[in-house]
């Protein structure tokens, strides 16, 4: 734990421990860790100055920020409105089945997170599915067998 | 201090350069609802009743009367029928969640319940009152919001506990004279409900070493397990 501290606090002298800096200091937290653990909100608030309410207040309001942790490979289906039209529903439930997780879930041993997104500007692409930043257009089941083979 | 000369309503006034709409209004004695507005605290703008018409014509704008400061030849409109509809909708929402709405501000605007709006009763209307009390005057930080849209609500914070909250206030919560609907009530002032006990209405949940945040969120549905 102290090893992970130690980053967050590199992280944070990057910004010159600036207060205002918050949510950027919080993005690149996450970013390293993939979730923000009590502890090192506590130790960010500690740093900043700032009070835990605070810190609450902004990583519960956005929905990027994640109090729980998240898998190695994060999967992201569109179910935006184009995608909506185009299938996006069957694609997620094959991505579910694939992955044998269910939206929002992080599998036990940590290795994927499924999450439901609301557009991701390829419209034309849809439904899409994307893995760690690898966009694909409307894979088929076999496809997404391959792809949970492929990843550590 | 210099003086600057703003419209209010087609009457001219003098009010204090750095003023407020609203503080301007006031001073002169002309109405503006409010609900989330205090002298003692910075104001929020989350209520939107103090909402007012500025400048004239083509270039007229709807701004916050509490934030927005006045400057020389402001031409302000407090009741125009664009305003009114703002405010009635504001306050058939809050009559969702409030029941007790002071019968004057309803009746002024024509509020009415709205069908299409579903009862959450929670009788927080989330002006932050309490949460900026605690932060401005009393530097405790104990209470806080969580969440955002439907779920967000008020609670009293991890490591903060109702202990903590009784070193800073320590006969009573004074956060609860502030409350415009009374929900933080001192019930639980000095200790905390026990698990699964029913809270009244929306009093703060309280977090601290055995109630985890994410079991709250997990509860209001912000996080599934």
């Amino acid at each position: 734990m102290s090893y992970s501290l130690a980053k967050v606090d590199r992280i944070i002298d990057h910004y010159g421990a600036d207060a205002e800096a918050l949510i950027q200091i919080l993005l690149d937290i996450q970013h390293e860790f993939r979730w923000l653990s009590r502890e090192t909100l506590l130790h960010t608030a500690d740093r900043l100055g700032l009070p835990m309410n605070q810190l609450y207040n902004v990583t519960t309001f956005y929905k990027h920020f994640s109090l729980v942790p998240q898998g190695r490979h994060a999967v992201s289906v569109c179910v935006g409105t184009a995608c909506h039209v185009r299938g996006a529903t069957r694609l997620l439930d094959r991505v579910a089945q694939g992955f044998k997780l269910s939206p929002d879930e992080t599998s036990a041993d940590e290795k994927f997170s499924l999450k439901t997104v609301s557009c991701l500007g390829c419209c034309a692409l849809g439904p899409v599915m994307v893995v760690d930043g690898k966009y694909m257009s409307n894979p088929t089941s076999n496809e997404i067998a391959e792809i949970v083979e492929e990843c550590e | 201090m210099s003086q600057v000369n703003i419209t209010i309503n087609g009457v001219n006034i003098q009010a204090e350069k750095g003023m407020t709409i609203l503080e301007a209004a006031r001073t002169a004695g002309i109405f503006i609802p409010t609900l989330c507005y205090h002298e003692e605290l910075e104001s929020y703008g989350a209520c939107r009743l103090c909402v007012v018409e500025i400048g004239q014509g083509e270039r007229k704008k709807i701004v916050a009367s509490c934030l927005y400061q006045i400057s020389d030849g402001l031409v302000v409109e407090t009741e125009t029928e664009k305003i009114n509809g703002f405010r009635r909708t504001i306050l058939s929402l809050l009559m969702h969640r409030w029941d007790s709405i002071p019968a004057s501000l309803l009746e002024k605007y024509g509020a009415k319940s709205n069908e299409r709006f579903t009862d959450n009763m929670t009788y927080c209307i989330l002006c932050g009152l309490c949460v900026r009390f605690c932060h401005e005057v009393k530097g405790a930080n104990v209470l806080g919001f969580i969440g955002r849209g439907t779920i967000r609500q008020v609670v009293i914070f991890p490591n903060q506990s109702a202990k903590y909250c009784a070193s800073f206030c320590p006969d009573e919560m004074e956060c609860l004279h502030y409350c415009p609907t009374g929900v933080i009530s001192s019930q639980y002032y000095g200790s905390r409900p026990a698990d699964g006990q029913a809270l009244p209405h929306a009093h703060p949940v309280c977090i601290n070493e055995d109630i985890n945040i994410l079991e709250i969120l997990e509860r209001v549905g912000y996080i599934s397990k």
